[in-house]
């Protein structure tokens, strides 16, 4: 293992079990206001002080790596779901006007900026975590796609994908049991950076404030939450900010890390 | 318009070569948070068309002074008849409207005629119901007609949507207002500022600023860097209540901290069940904790209000005890109306912070409760078009800024379509009463109704919040209507 792949996965394992431990504990009600005692800087009972309305952040932390991993988890999940096939299908069939039609309409979302697509849906459809997630799912779609096509398509060219013809194997079969295989490396590398990124597209909605509603504590909208009051309570800012820097930091750390780990010549060459 | 044109170059080249001459001691930037959507205060309800132009360059008949007061502004005196139908007004000589033209009574006549008309787009028409005619018997002279004796017609007059213009103006005044104010309209670059120039040819008491000029800053944020930054002079409507105390302590600034007549409400969809059962509205009133929410989402400015009705006002009743905050009672209530597990709604929540922090707060108090409230954050259109116009809501957060504003409460359709024959009589009662302590007592009366009625959740009087530079002298505290007067404003020397 390099160093890259134990750091990162370090850091996504605190974002993780952050995320996991809240579901049967977090030292206070993450929705639980009490405002006498709002905007305290850590401390012993707080121990990431508290916010405007008086909310143990910490506990709000907790609860928001929980949405911000779900949200990024099922995203990844829909553009691995939609993609992976999309991309199989087009390689499987390249050159084929099948072929063009996905790549155009991948092109076609891929042209967007991902937060632009973000807005219009979560414009369209309302915003909350379900349209955040689906929003962010779709524009995965087309990048693993891409990644899947480009790679599947030199293996189509290998002797064993011959020999599987030869032995009557049709095209989907052949996509499932030996191209998609050997693809898989670069299909974990890509999901790890793309829930990273996925983090980040949910904080990013969140802040405009089209991401989960409240009370479900977001680390985006904490951001923005914080902003009128930074000059005053800089750490309402600071700390769902390095919860963000932290997470997307391990998961780019671990997609780097897995990168040369998951390739056989760099380990050959690292060990 | 050439010349108009001209001459308004002419003058902001004179007025570009004073800023030179004496330093910034005659001109002002005032920001605010919302720009206007055109510049015709009498036929929108936006109230940020008010906050530039009311006073500064409209005028009505009678005016809102800063301190609430109504007084005499283009009419100079007035006669009420003895059985209080027939208004005369005389009017102030030698009045120029900013194209040069004389405001007469022809001018009144056509103002309020307009007002009143039937394809009338006046956001408050209800103020000119009463009026059966409008006659200008001279050129200085008006009398006004009413159907029945209307003991709030002067201070109906002094509002915004009653202001007088010209026929002959009329046309462009949404994008170049002529009016009869001590400041003259000059440029509007959309998305970023007004500016306004003094009327030198004013009828009354001139202004001492020379230029003024309005910027819109929507974003809190930028609010304080604006501010700190000393790239504005005064922020009227300052949004972010936490930032106050910075202000306070910087001896650059200077904080008015005043009264709107803006009341807070959760509004509540009273056709909607189970807000139709006003069991279920009591539980509702008596699971809000007033000042949790003025100190939490308001940093402590705003007075609890236990009715629609402003504090300030010498006729308020305070009526916060109906509405205690009892969480157990709430919960016994919704029991007795056979939501002992709870039950779910909606909360809209539009930009301002007292809405958004407020609606956190109020849904976290209704959780307590059993009650869940899905919050919806929505943009100002959004909200009229769903909640205002659409009435598909549970709840929703909003302030109620216009003054004297409990008659709502008498119109079904409203948004919040309370529906009681009861108040609309004693409403139209109110209306036709002239004599100020059977007014008074009236007007208790109506709070009471409303308020033991539980027609909305009564939060708090929302504080009109101001910095300004510590020299700037003159601006109003409170917000008795929508307006930014600043005729009597200047810098200390």
């Amino acid at each position: 293992m390099n160093r890259n792949l134990i750091i990162g996965l370090i850091l996504s394992a605190i974002s993780i079990l952050a995320a996991l431990v809240s579901f049967i504990w977090t030292p206070f009600d993450h929705v639980a206001m009490n405002i006498p005692a709002k905007l305290q800087t850590p401390n012993l009972t707080h121990w990431f002080g508290t916010d405007h309305f008086g909310r143990d952040i910490f506990s709000m932390i907790m609860v928001g790596a929980r949405t911000s991993i779900a949200v990024a988890f099922v995203a990844v999940g829909i553009g691995m779901g939609l993609g992976i096939p999309l991309g199989l299908w087009a390689a499987a069939r390249k050159g084929s006007y099948i072929d063009e039609l996905i790549m155009r309409a991948n092109d076609l979302i891929f042209a967007f900026p991902s937060l632009v697509i973000a807005i219009l849906i979560t414009t369209i459809f309302g915003a909350g975590a379900v349209n955040a997630i689906i929003a962010i799912g779709i524009f995965n779609i087309p990048v693993f796609a891409r990644v899947v096509r480009g790679a599947a398509m030199p293996i189509w060219e290998r002797e064993f994908i011959l020999a599987a013809r030869v032995a009557g194997k049709n095209a989907a079969r052949i996509s499932v049991e030996h191209i998609l295989p050997n693809v898989m490396n670069l299909l974990i590398v890509q999901a790890t950076i793309q829930f990273s990124l996925g983090i980040l597209a949910e904080a990013a909605l969140s802040y405009v404030g089209l991401g989960a509603q409240p009370p479900t504590p977001s680390w985006g909208r904490m951001l923005a939450d914080a902003q009128t009051l930074v000059s005053i309570a800089p750490h309402l800012a600071l700390i769902p900010g390095f919860a963000i820097i932290i997470t997307v930091m391990g998961l780019n750390l671990m997609g780097d890390g897995l990168r040369d780990y998951l390739n056989p010549r760099t380990r050959v060459a690292r060990t | 318009m050439k010349h108009f044109v001209s001459r308004l170059a002419l003058a902001s080249a004179l007025s570009v070569a004073s800023l030179a001459a004496h330093a910034a001691n005659t001109d002002i930037t005032v920001a605010m948070q919302l720009e206007p959507p055109h510049l015709d205060p009498t036929s929108a309800a936006a109230g940020a068309i008010d906050s530039v132009l009311y006073s500064n360059v409209f005028e009505g008949l009678t005016r809102f002074m800063g301190d609430g007061s109504v007084v005499a502004g283009l009419a100079k005196s007035w006669d009420i008849s003895d059985d209080g139908l027939v208004y005369t007004f005389i009017l102030h000589d030698n009045v120029l409207f900013h194209d040069g033209s004389t405001m007469d009574a022809e001018d009144v006549q056509f103002s309020l005629n307009r007002a009143r008309a039937n394809d009338s787009t006046n956001a408050q028409k209800a103020l000119f119901a009463g009026i059966t005619d409008v006659t200008a018997l001279d050129a200085a002279t008006v009398v006004i007609t009413l159907d029945a004796p209307n003991g709030n017609f002067l201070f109906n007059l002094a509002w915004g949507d009653a202001i007088i213009v010209a026929p002959e103006s009329i046309e462009g005044i949404k994008q170049a207002p002529i009016g009869t104010g001590a400041f003259k309209f000059a440029n509007w670059v959309q998305g970023d500022k007004i500016e306004l120039i003094r009327n030198d040819a004013y009828w009354g008491t001139p202004a001492v600023l020379e230029n003024v000029t309005f910027k819109f800053i929507s974003d809190p944020t930028a609010a304080f860097a604006s501010v700190m930054a000393e790239d504005v002079d005064a922020f009227v409507g300052f949004p972010a209540p936490e930032n106050l105390p910075q202000f306070e302590a910087d001896p650059r600034f200077q904080v008015l901290v005043g009264s709107t007549e803006g009341e807070t409400i959760l509004s509540t969809n009273n056709k909607m069940p189970p807000f139709d059962n006003v069991k279920v509205r009591e539980a509702l009133a008596h699971a809000i904790d007033r000042q949790a929410i003025v100190d939490g989402a308001m940093f402590g400015y705003g007075t609890p209000i236990g009715t629609h009705f402003a504090p300030h006002n010498p006729a308020y009743v305070d009526l916060t005890g109906i509405s205690a905050y009892d969480p157990e009672l709430a919960k016994k209530l919704l029991a007795e109306a056979g939501f002992a597990d709870g039950f779910e709604t909606t909360l809209h929540l539009p930009p301002p912070s007292y809405a958004r922090r407020g609606g956190e707060i109020i849904a976290a108090q209704l959780a307590q409760v059993g009650i869940k409230a899905q919050i919806t954050n929505v943009e100002w259109a959004q909200w009229l078009e769903t909640v205002f116009r659409g009435k598909d809501f549970g709840l929703t957060i909003v302030s109620h800024t216009e003054p004297m504003d409990i008659g709502i409460y008498a119109n079904p359709e409203y948004y919040f379509q309370y529906d009681n024959p009861a108040f609309q009589e004693l409403m139209t009662n109110l209306n036709a009463t002239t004599d100020p302590e059977a007014r008074t007592a009236l007007m208790g009366d109506a709070q009471r109704m409303i308020s033991g009625d539980y027609v909305n959740g009564y939060l708090f009087q929302l504080a009109q919040l101001s910095v300004a530079k510590a020299g700037v002298q003159g601006l109003w505290t409170n917000a008795p209507t929508q307006a930014t007067d600043l005729t009597a404003v200047s810098w200390a020397d």
